[in-house]
């Protein structure tokens, strides 16, 4: 990952920018963004941010590559998708949020014990591995997800939560050990390998020609 | 009259055991009722519901709902795509216009798909259920099946995110949409007027990752529900309904209050209104019991 990272370094020699725009989702429309503020305060975790969507897209202006990757903000993007609908530039921001997140976990950056990284890492695993999400599974990977003590006092307290889900069969045991899958999973997995394989290849040998 | 037929998308919080599954069971109820026939994508998968970011990439999210655009092409030819869930109807229809845009992630899209030994062709409607509801059949031919009206029953139509932005029901605006206040009060009931916490956001996935601020985002969110008098709240989004029922204790204890707020299905309301049993309006799913509800329903 940090390999990635050093050649895009020298790739890109300080234009961030640039590189946001070759490689990350939707990245080539944050030149568009006039800094009026609306997306940081429609944000509903806005709050909780280190950086909101503006500053963001102006420390990505800026060349500050570093503090822009190791954000806590991308992460903090719930999908609500008020800034898209307010904003007047019509930036199609959540997608940015969502791959600016991508790009730095790509190049090894983003924060470590992030908890809605976590979550959406084993939300992916989850689903690559069966084709289809197994919620008792991903829930109790999510307990564990800070540690074994953790988890186990996490389960407890939520144990009363997970009765209800299950008196209501909205919640089966069962699926723990079987559950949903796609049946052709070979055929699924082979696809996103390929989809893998595309996207990576088109990061590393640079963008398509034409794509300026 | 031939039954209506659409190619479902029904999602993994649907499946039997999930957190939605009686969003399933209502909805099965409401389609029998108004003679829509639900024809199941073959073999579909996850759509990764705006989380899997932080390891799928853009190319790997897009194939993935362009798998099963491409399986209904293939199986459920010329009908239109439905989903139930906001996040699989977003990121279907996300995915059909970004593709139907850029021609090289097309070409991309159609390399994995290839894998899969499957076609893209991209000319299918992808359409929330919400939808078909209103523009295919219409308020007045859904009020024409109640027989049971939800009379004395007040409720707030809480629309949430997904189901609203960017796409939203077309005729309707991002602030204020109104059909499911038209909704409500066409199976008889009163809707909260002006409910001030329609379209905010109740954390969605963060939900898990962030509860405390997740929470402090649903506790408004079923404030303000009590303060529009509502005895129960009404949502489109599996999403928003799990995320406004199942906190309620937690947050009780952590804030003090006494919430004790159910949370329902569209489909729920309109498979009571329309004389289903309880169990097939999905009711036996409530972690908070629906009691007005349930004792219409349980009316002979
Ligand atoms: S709302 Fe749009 S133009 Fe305004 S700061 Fe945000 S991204 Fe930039
Ligand atoms: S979509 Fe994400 S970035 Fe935009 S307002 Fe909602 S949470 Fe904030």
């Amino acid at each position: 990952m940090s390999e990635n990272n050093n050649e895009m370094i020298e790739r890109y020699r300080g234009n961030f920018l640039r590189e946001v725009e070759d490689n990350v989702e939707e990245g080539e429309w944050v030149k568009m963004c006039m800094q009026c503020g609306v997306c940081s305060g429609s944000c509903p975790l806005g709050p909780h941010w280190d950086f909101g969507p503006q500053t963001l897209f102006m420390m990505i202006r800026a060349g500050k590559r570093d503090e822009v990757l190791a954000a806590e903000g991308p992460w903090m993007c719930t999908s609500c998708y008020n800034c898209i609908v307010r904003c007047p530039r019509e930036l199609p921001i959540t997608h940015i949020m969502h791959g600016l997140a991508h790009y730095a976990v790509r190049m090894g950056l983003a924060p470590k014990n992030q908890p809605t990284r976590k979550f959406s890492d084993l939300f992916w695993k989850n689903l690559k591995a069966d084709g289809r999400v197994n919620e008792l599974r991903l829930g109790i990977s999510l307990y564990f997800m800070h540690g074994f003590v953790d988890g186990i006092k996490t389960a407890l307290k939520k144990a009363p939560l997970g009765l209800g889900m299950v008196r209501t069969k909205r919640m089966n045991p069962m699926e723990f050990f079987g559950g949903h899958k796609v049946r052709d999973r070979k055929g699924f997995h082979r696809m996103l390998e390929k989809a893998e394989e595309i996207e990576s290849a088109r990061i590393e040998k640079g963008p398509r020609p034409g794509a300026e | 009259m031939p039954k209506r037929q659409y190619s479902f998308y029904p999602g993994c919080s649907s499946q039997k055991g999930a957190s939605a599954s009686n969003y399933l069971t209502s909805v099965e109820a409401m389609c029998d009722e108004l003679d829509v026939e639900l024809n199941e994508i073959p073999d579909w998968n996850c759509c990764s519901a705006s989380i899997g970011y932080c390891g799928g990439g853009e190319l790997p999210r897009l194939a993935l709902s362009a798998r099963n655009i491409a399986l209904s092409e293939e199986h459920n030819r010329g009908q239109d795509i439905v989903a139930t869930c906001a996040a699989c109807w977003l990121a279907t229809r996300e995915t059909k216009e970004r593709l139907e845009e850029d021609d090289d992630l097309m070409r991309e899209t159609n390399q994995a798909l290839a894998e899969a030994g499957l076609v893209l062709e991209n000319t299918t409607r992808i359409r929330h259920m919400v939808e078909v509801l209103i523009e295919d059949i219409g308020y007045e031919e859904m009020g024409r099946h109640v027989k049971k009206p939800l009379e004395g029953m007040k409720i707030a139509g809480y629309v949430g995110c997904q189901t609203n932005r960017p796409f939203g029901i077309e005729g309707e605006s991002f602030e204020n949409p109104m059909y499911l206040d038209k909704l409500t009060e066409t199976l008889g009931a009163e809707s909260v007027k002006d409910y001030d916490r329609k379209v905010s956001c109740c954390g969605g996935a963060l939900a898990f990752s962030e509860p405390e601020k997740s929470q402090a985002l649903i506790k408004e969110i079923i404030e303000a529900a009590y303060d529009g008098g509502a005895d129960m709240i009404v949502t489109p989004c599996p999403v928003c309904q799990m995320n406004v029922e199942i906190y309620q204790d937690e947050i009780n204890a952590k804030y003090g209050t006494r919430f004790d707020m159910p949370v329902a299905y569209y489909s729920t309301l309109m498979a009571v209104a329309y004389g289903k049993t309880p169990k097939q309006a999905g009711l036996d799913g409530h972690v908070i019991r629906a009691k007005k509800l349930e004792k219409i329903a349980g009316k002979g």
